[in-house]
């Protein structure tokens, strides 16, 4: 009898190649998720939430290798004060990055591995594995097993600056996997700046709880390195009265996978996650956004705007599950794609879940042209027509953008907008 | 300053001639009135002066101070001086109306080779001007007509108009959705642009508006076709007798 041919089995294979940490306070976590993450396997095409986006690239073993893009623009949040915690490739570059201390708050590496009894060692992985049902998400688990490094900052009250994040990408063939884990103390608030395109491939996992009456404020760049590909996690655990605020902007990327997985566990809390994305020729990116209301009279908001041309791919997946018992729920969720030409395409499923009686939820999606209308309008007041285009598609992006509570990074953010659309490839 | 010579138009994707032999000559210094029903061709002329899409000249030429429009994309035509006053202004969210009004400026200058004009003089012009229609700061700060009554969109082309002082000025229907006390504001500011160097046309349903702004010429269109022009008197006569007996008398 001939014996049956060994099919290759892809999660294996990943796991093959990654090293987990044998010794220190994360290792239970870690090997819990790594044995989650043998019971899924990682995502395969067939997968609900993985229909619109290939997971290929994302889950082979060697990442496909990317180049460095070289540009002499002025860095984003550079004239910002702020706290900065620099990773190059995935791996924290001391030079230069800060002195981690800052009054307010404490922050470790993940690496660090040798104080035993840290504060996180009860939470990382926690949010993680909290966020896998109803839906798996493998590459966030094969994260908290293998994650080589990342920062753990404890927030006990309003520090006076941000902490900024900034991923560098050196190597054309580096493959970092970074968790960080971020606990927003009661009343304290925290203002999280990231940036860069920080390697070939990435995969990211931020966790984040934010405590009764705390704020979180996240404002995210990925890196504009046209080869780049990235697999990021945002898990957030929101107390009563807190607030939470992601905003993402996404300037290229050939391929970009954000999840945004968010639990409203105390009553009267806000989460607002938003993002801006403008893609050209070979980009692909998909927003998956999931929203669960456990807690009465929470709002929380998803808008998610794209801009795509030459060819380009958007996606959007975004749920609003409102649990029996989360009356007075406000949702609202808004996805849009500008299509600069007939080449580009957006794919978005918008869903709603509700079991409770008393609450108000909307969402809508559209996909349209830049509007003729208003072109000509500018165009009679004498705006050339590119630059006509340009001011309608910033005003496209612009209720994702105003999602960002500080006026100084909104127009950060707009200025990399406008000097992305400036770059004309025609 | 606006001449017009056998101007024929049809729709560019449908086989409908629109405009059918236009002749008109606009003095600089001098106010005309173009008059007529529904679907006369009123509107089809001031966008295609302007240069809106959707439109294909089979005949005729329309030039600016003896230079061709018609052959200029609509941004060459505004820095050339030429300015619609749109019959439905349009909404722009998340462009301020200051950007936009900015940014329109700027454009015109940079087109005729000036200099730009610098954040603090635009500001100062734009308030001062915006004052004299009424138009408060928060009006200026909100998007491009977003969320602005039927006035204050007609008031905001003003002072676009007022802005960017063009040499020629197209107002199309200026009056419509506008009340008494609204359309005397509006009137006001077109007045205090009236110069010796600059022509205006004004195109309306009414006799009403030229009240306010009293025209040298008043023009009938009927059918895609000036028939039949005169002075102020005109339109007086077509506000009580209607078009039907000067079409019959054309006829």
């Amino acid at each position: 009898m001939a014996e049956a041919v060994q099919k290759p089995n892809p999660t294996e294979e990943m796991i093959a190649t990654l090293e987990m940490p044998s010794a220190g306070w994360s290792v239970a976590a870690r090997q819990n998720a790594l044995t989650r993450l043998r019971a899924t396997g990682l995502p395969q095409r067939r997968d609900e939430y993985w229909k619109y986006t290939r997971p290929d690239t994302l889950i082979q073993p060697v990442a496909e290798p990317a180049a460095v893009f070289e540009n002499d623009e002025a860095q984003l949040f550079d004239d910002v004060d702020r706290l900065k915690i620099v990773f190059v490739d995935g791996t924290f570059d001391a030079d230069a990055s800060d002195d981690l201390a800052l009054d307010g708050i404490t922050i470790d590496r993940l690496e660090q591995t040798d104080a035993d009894l840290h504060w996180a060692r009860d939470l990382y992985g926690t949010l993680e594995q909290n966020g896998q049902t109803p839906v798996a998400r493998p590459l966030a688990a094969l994260n908290t097993a293998f994650a080589s490094d990342g920062v753990l900052i404890h927030v006990t009250s309003t520090p006076s600056k941000p902490v900024s994040i900034i991923y560098r990408h050196a190597s054309t063939t580096s493959d970092a996997i970074l968790h960080h884990f971020v606990k927003v103390d009661s009343g304290a608030e925290l203002t999280l700046l990231e940036n860069g395109p920080a390697a070939a491939r990435l995969n990211k996992v931020m966790e984040i709880d934010v405590a009764d009456d705390a704020a979180f404020h996240h404002v995210r760049a990925q890196g504009r390195d046209h080869e780049r590909r990235a697999a990021t996690h945002i898990f957030a655990r929101l107390g009563a009265r807190s607030l939470f605020k992601s905003f993402t902007v996404t300037v290229n990327g050939v391929m970009t996978r954000n999840d945004c997985i968010i639990e409203l566990t105390g009553d009267d809390a806000s989460a607002h996650v938003a993002g801006a994305c403008v893609g050209d020729g070979a980009f692909h990116h998909d927003d998956t956004v999931f929203v669960t209301h456990d807690a009465v009279n929470c709002e929380s908001r998803q808008v998610f705007k794209k801009v795509l041309r030459n060819g380009a791919t958007g996606v959007f997946q975004g749920k609003i599950l409102v649990k029996a018992g989360a009356q007075k729920t406000d949702g609202y969720q808004i996805s849009q794609s500008l299509l600069l030409d007939e080449d580009s395409q957006f794919l978005a499923k918008p869903e709603l879940e509700i079991y409770a009686d008393d609450v108000a939820c909307s969402h809508g999606s559209t996909s349209g042209a830049i509007d003729e209308e208003a072109l000509f309008y500018l165009r009679a007041r004498g705006v050339s027509k590119n630059e006509a285009t340009d001011l309608l598609t910033l005003s496209f992006l612009a209720e994702a953008v105003e999602e960002i509570a500080q006026e100084s990074l909104r127009d950060q953010i707009n200025g990399r907008l406008a000097s992305w659309l400036g770059r004309r490839s025609d | 300053m606006l001449s017009i010579k056998n101007l024929h138009v049809k729709l560019e994707d449908e086989d409908k001639q629109i405009l059918k032999g236009v002749n008109l000559e606009v003095e600089a210094g001098k106010v005309h009135a173009i008059m007529g029903p529904n679907g006369s061709g009123k509107s089809t002329l001031s966008y295609v002066l302007s240069g809106k899409g959707g439109y294909e000249v089979t005949d005729g030429t329309a030039k600016l101070e003896g230079v061709d429009l018609l052959d200029m994309e609509p941004e060459e035509r505004a820095a050339a001086g030429l300015f619609l006053a749109f019959q439905y202004p349009v909404e722009i969210p998340g462009v301020g109306n200051m950007t936009f009004l900015r940014t329109a400026v700027n454009a015109q200058r940079k087109a005729r080779g000036e200099e730009e004009m610098s954040a603090s003089e635009f500001l100062k012009v734009v308030r001062a001007k915006a004052k004299d229609l009424q138009i408060d700061a928060e009006m200026l700060k909100r998007p491009v007509n977003m969320g602005f009554s039927g006035g204050e969109k007609k008031r905001n082309e003003i002072l676009q108009m007022a802005m960017l002082e063009p040499k020629m000025c197209i107002l199309d229907e200026t009056d419509s959705g506008l009340d008494v006390d609204a359309m005397k504001l509006v009137a006001d500011g077109v007045n205090a642009l009236r110069s010796e160097g600059r022509g205006f046309l004004v195109i309306t349903h009414y006799q009403r508006l030229l009240d306010h702004i009293k025209p040298d010429v008043v023009h009938i269109m009927s059918d895609g076709r000036i028939i039949k022009s005169g002075g102020p008197e005109l339109a007086l006569d077509v506000e009580h007798n209607g078009y039907a007996d000067i079409k019959a008398e054309v006829a």
